[in-house]
């Protein structure tokens, strides 16, 4: 599946996009977008992070198991 | 409705030719043209991220919820993203109505959304470095006029 980072995230990670196995929960997404970086894994993992699945805000920990991309947004600024 | 959310410039006017009212119902067609504003001369240049697919589809919700509450019958919203420079246009919004109160309502409420709610991140860049944009204080009280939230 497709693992997204937009605004913030995506600069504090330094990549938009990357390709990642299967995932069975947000959590574990998020520690594969973190890749070690505590700091980055805190961000993805606040409060103030929504996630999206198959571009629809998700609220449960765990991905339906047919999910292609999730999508890790940062508080959203407006235009 | 049509909502566009793409990189590079545009034209306003020729924005608003688009809007041409389909039927002898409409009486008025307010616009509202956003502009990246310098501050004070400074050097600056804004970056607007958004997600592909989803931004423009959480901006539909929107635009729908306007068209129901305010009884428009056409909507048009383009927001540009990528890199802006001062003085460019950013977002163009057109209501169009069957009386100028709903009209002007309708491009008001939609312009409160997108710079409140709507799914952007919004870089500034100059002299001092970069940062990212929250909404102020005053596009939250702008958009908790409408003492609605913005769903059904």
């Amino acid at each position: 599946m497709r693992v997204l980072l937009f605004g913030r995230l995506a600069d504090q990670a330094g990549w938009r996009e990357r390709e990642a196995p299967a995932l069975e929960s947000v959590e574990a997404a998020a520690c594969f977008a973190a890749d070690g970086d505590e700091a980055l894994l805190a961000a993805l993992t606040a409060s103030t992070t929504q996630v999206a699945v198959d571009q629809v805000l998700w609220r449960s920990g765990e991905l339906p198991p047919q999910a292609a991309e999730i999508a890790f947004l940062p508080p959203m600024s407006g235009g | 409705m049509r909502i566009t959310v793409q990189p590079g410039g545009f034209d306003p006017a020729a924005l608003l030719g688009q809007v041409t009212p389909s039927s002898g119902a409409a009486g008025s067609v307010v616009s509202f043209t956003g502009l990246a504003r310098a501050d004070q001369g400074a050097s600056t240049r804004l970056f607007l991220d958004a997600y592909p697919g989803f931004t423009e589809a959480e901006i539909a919700k929107a635009g729908e919820l306007a068209i129901r509450r305010f009884g428009l019958l056409d909507l048009l919203v383009y927001h540009r993203i990528g890199e802006v420079a001062a003085a460019e246009p950013i977002v163009f919004v057109a209501a169009v109505a069957a009386h100028r109160r709903e009209a002007f309502q309708g491009a008001d409420f939609m312009m409160d959304y997108l710079k409140t709610s709507a799914p952007f991140w919004k870089k500034e860049s100059g002299d001092e470095g970069e940062r990212w944009i929250e909404p102020t204080e005053r596009d939250r009280a702008d958009l908790a006029r409408w003492a609605q939230p913005l769903e059904d």
